[in-house]
């Protein structure tokens, strides 16, 4: 019996996931304009090729992949377009949306790209210490750039603006995960005992160290919170899930809070935002009118439980960054909490799709980096989203395919890529858990009838 | 390994649950917390994002709306803008609204549940209905008669349809164009500093926001007071008035401005206004009496709405025998809106009641169907039936014979009562020259039409009065309020 995994089901979706998002962008037309806009045909046609394209590349290359991680990236995707078409209404002469396109076209590509060429993803171990050294060179050159609105994150040639850091989240991912399937055992088994906590020798703490006071640094140099906390809780969450050991858990949320409060009170521009998150309408009360913390709630509010409307909002009041780092506040506002919900949904749903390839993976490798990706997901969807609600100090970041931006996007379809990958070999593994573990052979010539293990610990 | 995935898992949940958590609370629980606040600008692109409704003159609207393209989108704009600015006022995207534009502005803006079709849903949906109509009261023709009257003073006019309390003018001047004040652009701005830096006022709504000293209009009210208090009852007997007449308990001298007022009738005394007779009287009636009737004509009564709200007119209920007597005369503390006055004439040329003057005929919606109509009511009886027979008699001598022959119209009976009300420091100002007064067709059952007016200033007339400088204005709004009534008769009755 031929095992293809859910190609038809994904097809489906896929094509529901196109037709959310012309629907939406015809929603924005006659909301505004009381008419289905040209481009309409054009812009389905679009993104219905690149979703074909990226679902081909599936089916040929990785077929027993999860077939709901590619019609979510689509749809958010999807989304993510007409959110900015929406408000490049509000803003002609910047229109992004159309960048944005050029983006998704590219993030598409080299989703098919890293599913064709990434034939087994145990082939990115052996890339780990090669991974760090590109992440740490990426993360380092926008300090010879100039900030922009504050944070020294970006890098400007000719025109493009790319944001180094996204790329590396990807590299770091695969260094951590690679660094801690090789050394897991060391790190939770040996060392000294203080107190009550078990400490392993320095010379497997090293790294550890260094990537927190790698996180710190690039917080401190660049003013970039966001990507700091990121690398940071995924670190902690590889770790434990390496090592077991919650007293990891406890060290690392004592560093954490122990450099937030130090840069929280020696660095300006990240005080400024601890202070905004305390005291959201103080600038109003000081008669300065509403700041953009203010104001992305403002929108939110608006939005009530289903929304204004696609089109019939006002969050573009939030200003300059109401496509980027405040797109939510637009969903929020035009889409309601009904659709704030459906968009959390989203996101859980890749990120538990993540965890699950993690956990049906027999290598360790494989597993810590289904994790570490899908962490990056969470992580990342937290952190803005709670930003911009006001539930956490807000940091710089880009909500996962939505926020305009092409190096998120980009990142993301890779880190999708990744899963799709990874979802496969899982479900390779678990047809293979019988006959061969670790081994590999055509996915055609397997059978069905496989039981996934279920504790992890060693396949029967 | 596969518990720890499980539990970081759990803590991903974790995670989404707070942000859920928060998202009801930002989205549901503080909701309405968020959207009241001042600094929120969505209430006022949601108001005004469509265009307003129109407030009707004669059945043309005065007002309109404009498409900016802006985030305050429609603008308002006005037609014949300083005519109509003492009843429309004006509608800013910045600088808020005022009289009937922000009386009636839940109408006008959509946002009165009664506009709804589905008033439950509407709730619910948080829609915006198309704006209202308001139908005003205002007679176009009187308007601009009292307006064009005016031209080149400072003054006001207000008159009333004494049967109903229709308001048919109100006019102030200088007056301003509201429509400048519309939309958010610098010239908007310019506009509002300069109106209200113009020591000419042109905002001030002179009809009803501005008291003042009323002068010798206010006679008909002592007069009412002393007919009705038996105080005086035969009209031409001779009173027992001195000239000069010394002000009780004081030496000061009170004197007239035209001869034959000692000891002079009633009748004489009010046709040529003899302050010392009038100061007497309110005297001999009291300030029990005086304040009781200033009272029932609507003096010191601050919640009169025409829906706006009116300047409170004052008579002091305590003062001593010398203050009683400049009061009775209309000077001291006495001071009256136009509007009181106009009520005052309405009073006398009906039966003797107060008719609750109203600006707005009917609110309708966009499609024309009617939400409200204002019923005439009358606010209190302020004299006998009898008392108001014999004031019409002697308002009728003032035109006829007396000092406001200037306000006569062939083939109507019109009452008057002149006025020159000295004010400032020490009486320096220049006087305010006054006129109230009322008509009726000659062969016409009830009265027209009650007016009153006064002019701030005589501008390069030199000495200022009520006959010569108001009375003219009066007359010729209360012309052009005939002139409609008989065109209205012609029409109904082919």
């Amino acid at each position: 019996m031929r095992r293809t995994g859910w190609r038809g089901v994904e097809v489906l979706l896929i094509s529901l996931a196109v037709v959310l998002s012309v629907c939406g962008y015809c929603a924005v037309g006659l909301a505004r304009h009381g008419a289905v806009p040209p481009g309409a045909a054009g812009y389905g046609a679009g993104l219905a090729v690149l979703a074909l394209l990226a679902h081909l590349a599936v089916r040929f290359r990785a077929p027993l992949a999860d077939p709901v991680l590619l019609p979510i990236a689509v749809l958010l995707n999807g989304l993510g377009l007409v959110l900015i078409y929406r408000l490049d209404l509000e803003t002609p002469g910047d229109a992004a949306a159309p960048t944005q396109l050029n983006w998704s076209t590219l993030g598409v590509a080299l989703f098919i790209v890293v599913v064709v060429v990434l034939d087994d993803h145990r082939v990115l171990q052996r890339y780990a210490y090669v991974s760090v050294v590109g992440a740490l060179a990426l993360l380092t050159v926008p300090i010879f750039f100039p900030a922009v609105n504050g944070a020294r994150i970006w890098v400007r040639i000719a025109g493009f603006s790319l944001q180094p850091g996204e790329f590396a989240k990807v590299l770091l991912a695969v260094f951590f995960a690679g660094y801690l399937a090789a050394n897991g055992h060391a790190l939770a088994y040996a060392g000294r005992r203080l107190w009550r906590l078990q400490f392993p020798t320095g010379r497997v703490l090293g790294p550890v160290v260094a990537i927190w006071l790698l996180s710190v640094g690039v917080l401190v140099l660049e003013r970039d919170l966001g990507t700091s906390l990121l690398f940071f809780g995924l670190f902690v969450v590889l770790l434990y899930v390496a090592t077991g050991r919650t007293g990891w858990v406890a060290v690392g949320l004592l560093l954490a809070v122990a450099g937030a409060l130090a840069v929280g009170r020696l660095e300006p521009h990240v005080h400024g935002r601890v202070e905004d998150w305390l005291h959201p309408f103080a600038s109003i009360e000081a008669g300065q009118g509403p700041n953009q913390l203010a104001q992305s709630l403002f929108a939110f509010a608006a939005g009530g439980l289903l929304g204004t409307g696609l089109g019939a909002g006002h969050s573009i009041l939030i200003g300059f960054a109401a496509k980027s780092d405040f797109i939510l506040a637009t969903a929020g506002e035009e889409l309601g909490l009904a659709g704030l919900v459906a968009v959390f949904g989203l996101y859980a749903l890749l990120v538990e799709r993540g965890y699950r390839a993690g956990l049906a993976l027999r290598d360790p490798f494989g597993r810590l980096l289904a994790v570490g990706l899908a962490s990056i997901l969470a992580l990342q969807v937290f952190v803005i989203a709670g930003g911009v609600t006001g539930l956490i100090p807000l940091t710089g970041m880009a909500m996962p395919f939505l926020a305009q931006g092409g190096s998120s996007l980009v990142t993301n379809w890779i880190i999708v890529a990744l899963l799709i990958r990874l979802s496969d070999s899982a479900r390779r593994d678990e047809s293979e858990a019988g006959a061969a573990p670790g081994g590999r052979t055509p996915a055609s010539q397997h059978s069905p009838a496989a039981s996934p293990d279920k504790d992890g610990t060693a396949a029967p | 390994m596969t518990r720890y995935i499980r539990r970081a898992a759990l803590l991903c949940a974790l995670l989404l649950v707070a942000l859920l958590v928060n998202v009801v609370r930002v989205q549901l629980v503080r909701s309405d917390d968020y959207a009241g606040n001042p600094a929120n600008r969505r209430t006022d692109i949601a108001r005004w994002g469509q265009p307003r409704g129109d407030v009707l003159v004669g059945g043309d609207p005065v007002t309109g709306s404009r498409d900016t393209g802006g985030m305050f989108r429609y603008a308002r704009t006005y037609t014949d803008g300083p005519l109509y600015a003492p009843v429309t006022g004006f509608a800013s995207q910045v600088y808020g609204t005022t009289l009937l534009e922000h009386a009636q502005d839940g109408l006008l803006a959509g946002t009165d549940p009664g506009l709804a079709a589905l008033p439950l849903l509407h709730g619910l949906t948080r829609a915006r209905s198309t704006g209202g109509t308001v139908v005003t009261t205002i007679d176009p023709d009187a308007q601009r008669a009292a307006y064009e009257g005016l031209a080149g003073r400072h003054g006001a006019v207000a008159a009333l349809d004494p049967v109903t309390g229709r308001i048919l003018a109100l006019v102030s001047v200088p007056s301003y164009d509201p429509g400048e004040l519309s939309g958010t652009g610098d010239a908007s701005a310019r506009a509002w500093r300069r109106l209200g830096g113009d020591p000419d006022r042109p905002m001030l709504n002179r009809a009803i926001d501005q008291t003042y000293p009323p002068g010798s209009t206010f006679k008909v009210v002592t007069a009412a007071a002393a007919l009705d208090t038996g105080v005086v009852d035969d009209l031409d007997a001779e009173t027992a008035s001195p000239d000069p007449y010394t002000l009780p308990g004081t030496r000061t001298r009170l004197t007239n401005e035209v001869d034959g007022c000692a000891d002079a009738s009633v009748r004489y005394a009010f046709e040529w206004s003899c302050n010392t007779v009038f100061a007497k009287l309110g005297v001999r009636v009291g300030v029990e009496a005086m304040a009781r009737t200033a009272a029932s004509f609507g003096f010191n009564d601050a919640g009169l709405r025409v829906p706006f709200p009116v300047a409170r007119s004052t008579f002091a209920v305590k003062q001593d025998r010398a203050q009683l007597a400049l009061s009775s005369i209309g000077q001291y503390d006495t001071r009256a809106t136009p509007l009181q006055m106009a009520m005052i004439a309405s009073a006398v040329a009906g039966d003797g009641t107060v008719p609750v003057p109203y600006l707005v005929e009917r609110t309708t919606t966009a499609a024309g169907t009617t939400l409200s109509a204002t019923r005439p009511r009358s606010l209190h009886r302020a004299m006998r039936q009898r008392t108001a027979e014999r004031l019409r008699e002697l308002m009728t001598g003032v035109v006829e014979e007396g000092t406001g022959t200037n306000a006569a119209i062939p083939g109507a009976v019109v009452g008057g009562k002149t006025g020159t009300a000295q004010h400032g420091v020490g009486n320096a100002g220049t006087p305010y020259a006054w006129f109230i007064s009322w008509a009726r067709g000659e062969d016409a059952p009830a009265p027209a039409v009650a007016v009153a007016v006064v002019v701030e200033d005589a501008g390069a007339r030199g000495e200022i009065s009520g006959g010569g400088d108001a009375a003219p204005i009066a007359r010729a709004v209360m012309e052009a309020v005939l002139a409609d009534k008989a065109a209205d008769a012609r029409r109904q009755s082919p």
